[in-house]
């Protein structure tokens, strides 16, 4: 009896113990989510952690000038209005743009915003001489806006952005330039009066403005504790009314490890977890957590060498590849976590064009292009890949590489894999094919987002982009894509620009430089009371529509 | 004693330098690019040249370390580049958790370990013995990262007994000491002292086996000294080198470890590390590494000055 009075007394303790953080998750509406990330990504306004940083500290905190339509999981995301409700290029100038604000948004600390703050945001990375010029952010930012050159304050509601050439691509590049709050900035810069050196002190009032982020977004940060975790409240103020959040609080919390996170799900310690293990797949589904997943604008390929002496310069040979994989058992080793592609976006994107090769298995027309390329069983054609043994975006590499690597084996290839460093294979894919550092191989691995034009296509395909200058590591060299790319470059309405586009895309797939293996789909698992989920075809996801039951 | 000590403190300063030169050029002679963490691999070159000079990689390797030193020697062990904030500042929160983990899995490392170790040196050739070495096997043996995926497994996914990963349910900034936070340190703290109670237990044994098979032993029988006078005796002679043992393996338990860190999202330094490494964060990984190996070398000075206090037969060796 005296036992059971103990063990008694013991549950009881322990239920007062943990009484309070169950009773301040009962009484707000709260989300907690476990990223990918070993950190949380920047908050300043132009996050890091590649496009998990947009995601999660960028998209909730921040407006840009546009923005992508998460609205729909079925149809393709497109570009929508932002912060500018509308936008146009100069009649005669070409490199000029005018983008008309919206009225009556105010940053999460109170200020307004207006032309001003669109010009700052600028200047903080193109700017040197600007009191807030942020190097930091230089990188993230410049790379994914190539050819911004300047704003300019036309009045409060409009601006006005210069090129350093007619870029049709500004617009959707602009959804990564995040608006932080000029005045909020100031504030953390004033009060830093003891720091002298004035470039220190713009650095000082940087990491205090991360910490104490304001964009104008849907959520507000509420707290902030580095590399643990990163707290938002509801931004009740916010103009989209659509996007008003439901919910009281979103909780990030950065867990590298996937089994960690799978635990931390099962446990109850979040109620949603990015990429889950794939073998605790079933376990989830079994215990009713709920898995979304939906095709990415994300291509996992091999990027093929066009240089002198390269078994891929012969296009019956990259044929040959790209019909060689059964893709759909690949999909199965994968439990089912991949798309199968059809090139670099899909069939009913608006950059689709209907390209002539059609990228299927078909075994028996791979094994006669390789015949009619003059290879056999008995003649072997080597090959040599370079690939990581992890890395972001690369999905399973080693694995998938292998299944790869076996598949060719029946159309006469023998490949040879090399893995290296996550980082030296990055690094690599602007040195090039000729570099030595790509020790001899032939194609490498890299995965990469295609959002955008430019990161989707223009940088493989264009004679401007080869190492060092971008990521066209295969030095592919075509005047009929220069061409075509120049065309979508300079064609200003949206629908034409994508007809360009689709031009474009077509004749890639058609010219095979890549042998596309897969498309990730951004595999999530979630607790049941997390409603309202939209997974749409993008690498980001709404937060603000979800709720918790 | 003074005079010891002073001798050793003075051999600590060039193993110091030696640490600098070494922590810098392990860093920059790794493969990659130092900007990974800021600048995206699509970056053009222009933008890369223009970084490159803005946080000063492009200058020599020579005069990036004498600045470095420079600063170092004033304190200032740099920025992160990707966060910009002061190293000092995230490696003092990081070993802070660290120290508190590391503290915990020694003390019940070197508990268990001393316990296991002195039953089985004292119980040698029997079932005890032969019990308390398998345990003491399996320590050393398992690999810690798979441990700690088990217990979470078990005791966080399975029973729902412990949380699985954290530092508290608000994070280490929120840190009290009550069982709502010291539920998070459980697991982990646990993972990370079955190495060194291997370590422990297996160096104990085989001293505690060696000390009773020495004549004094015998002696201090013969004169009639009751047993557990004798095991006095055994412990007495054992805790030097047991002391030792502890000092290193605290040591390395400072440093972090990465995977355990990892597994458990506990923010020390291994997690620091980690992601210092995968970002490529230069400043940080320098600083870090700097941080933890001048641990190790005070740790040791500390435990040799200890050691001589407690048998001073080494003081003159």
């Amino acid at each position: 009896m005296q036992g059971i009075s103990i063990a008694l007394a013991v549950a009881a303790l322990f239920a007062v113990a943990t009484l309070p953080a169950v009773k301040e998750a009962q009484a707000q509406s709260v989300l907690r989510i476990a990223m990918t990330a070993a950190d949380i990504p920047k908050t300043s306004g132009q996050p890091d952690q590649g496009f998990e940083g947009n995601r999660f500290t960028g998209i909730p905190l921040y407006d840009a000038l546009t923005h992508w339509d998460l609205s729909s999981a079925t149809k393709p995301s497109v570009l929508i209005p932002g912060l500018a409700t509308e936008w146009k290029v100069g009649d005669a100038d070409k490199t000029k743009w005018t983008f008309k604000l919206r009225k009556g948004v105010k940053f999460h600390d109170g200020s307004d915003l207006t032309a001003d703050a669109i010009v700052w945001n600028v200047e903080k990375v193109l700017n040197k001489d600007a009191r807030h010029f942020a190097p930091d952010q230089i990188g993230v930012t410049i790379s994914r806006m190539p050819n911004l050159v300047s704003a300019r304050k036309i009045d409060d509601f409009t601006v006005e952005l210069t090129t350093k050439e007619p870029d049709s691509f500004l617009p959707i590049n602009l959804t990564n330039l995040f608006i932080a709050s000029p005045a909020h900035w100031q504030k953390k810069y004033d009060a830093l009066g003891s720091v002298t050196d004035p470039a220190e002190r713009a650095k000082q009032a940087w990491a205090a403005f991360a910490a104490d982020a304001s964009g104008s977004g849907p959520f507000k940060m509420a707290r902030f504790s580095p590399r643990e975790r990163v707290e938002y409240a509801r931004n009740e103020a916010y103009w989209d009314p659509k996007r008003r959040a439901k919910l009281d609080r979103v909780v990030l919390l950065p867990m590298p490890e996937a089994s960690s996170r799978t635990a931390a799900l099962l446990s109850g310690q979040v109620d949603w977890i990015e990429s889950p293990a794939p073998d605790a797949v079933p376990q989830l589904k079994q215990k009713g957590f709920v898995l979304y997943t939906n095709a990415q604008p994300h291509v996992w390929p091999w990027q093929f060498s066009f240089v002198e002496g390269s078994p891929w310069l012969d296009r019956r040979v990259r044929h040959a590849a790209n019909l060689c994989v059964n893709r759909e058992e690949l999909r199965q080793v994968l439990g089912g976590l991949m798309e199968i592609p059809k090139g670099t976006v899909p069939p009913g994107h608006p950059w689709w064009g209907n390209p002539k090769f059609d990228i299927k298995y078909d075994l028996k027309a791979a094994q006669k292009l390789m015949s009619d390329a003059g290879f056999s069983a008995t003649k072997r054609l080597k090959v040599k890949t370079l690939t990581s043994a992890s890395g972001s975006g690369q999905m399973q590499p080693v694995p998938m590489n292998e299944f790869v690597q076996q598949a060719l084996r029946a159309c006469y290839f023998d490949v040879e894999l090399e893995v290296i460093e996550w980082n030296a294979l990055f690094t690599n894919w602007r040195e090039g094919a000729k570099d030595p550092k790509s020790r001899g191989a032939n194609a490498t691995n890299v995965t990469f987002a295609a959002m955008d034009p430019f990161f989707a296509m223009v940088r493989f395909t264009s004679s401007k982009t080869q190492p060092p200058v971008s990521n066209n590591w295969g030095h592919f060299v075509n005047p009929e894509f220069d061409e075509l790319i120049a065309k979508a470059r300079t064609t200003f309405d949206d629908k034409g620009r994508d007809a360009a586009l689709a031009r474009l895309h077509a004749r890639i797939v058609e010219e095979a430089p890549f042998l596309w293996v897969a498309h990730d789909v951004g595999p999530r698992a979630m607790s049941a009371k997390v409603k309202g989920v939209v997974q749409p075809k993008s690498w980001f996801i709404d937060l603000a529509t979800m709720s918790m039951q | 004693m003074i005079f010891y000590a002073s001798k050793r403190i003075l051999f600590t300063l060039p193993i110091m330098l030696g640490v600098t030169i070494v922590c810098f050029a392990l860093v920059h002679l790794a493969p990659g690019d130092p900007l990974v963490s800021v600048l995206p691999p699509d970056a053009s070159q222009v933008i890369k040249e223009q970084m490159m000079a803005l946080y000063g990689f492009d200058r020599p390797y020579h005069e990036q370390f004498l600045r470095w030193l420079w600063r170092a020697l004033q304190g200032d062990i740099g920025t992160s580049i990707r966060t910009g904030r002061p190293v000092s500042t995230e490696i003092s929160k990081a070993v802070g958790n660290t120290l508190m983990l590391a503290a915990l899995a020694t003390a019940i490392g070197f508990l268990l370990g001393t316990l296991f170790g002195f039953v089985a040196g004292y119980f040698r050739d029997t079932w005890v013995d032969k019990a308390a070495s398998a345990l003491s096997v399996f320590g050393v043996s398992v690999p810690h990262y798979w441990l700690g995926m088990v217990l979470v497994i078990i005791f966080a996914a399975t029973l729902g007994w412990l949380p699985p990963t954290g530092a508290g349910p608000g994070g280490s900034e929120d840190w009290k000491w009550n069982w709502v936070h010291v539920q998070y340190l459980i697991l982990p703290a646990v993972t990370m002292s079955v190495i060194p109670m291997g370590i422990i237990a297996r160096t104990v044994r085989a001293l505690v086996a060696e000390i009773l098979s020495q004549e004094f032993v015998v002696g201090l029988r013969a004169k009639g000294l009751s047993e557990l006078g004798v095991f006095g005796h055994v412990v007495k002679n054992a805790a030097p080198t047991a002391l030792a043992v502890m000092g290193i393996q605290l040591g390395y338990l400072l440093g972090g470890s990465i995977l355990i860190e990892t597994v458990f999202a506990w923010p020390g330094t291994g997690l620091l590390l980690n992601d210092a490494i995968f970002q490529r964060d230069l400043p940080l990984l320098q600083g870090t590494i700097l941080v933890l190996a001048m641990f190790f070398v005070v740790l040791n000075l500390v435990v040799d000055v200890m050691q001589t206090i407690l048998d001073p037969r080494i003081q003159r060796a």
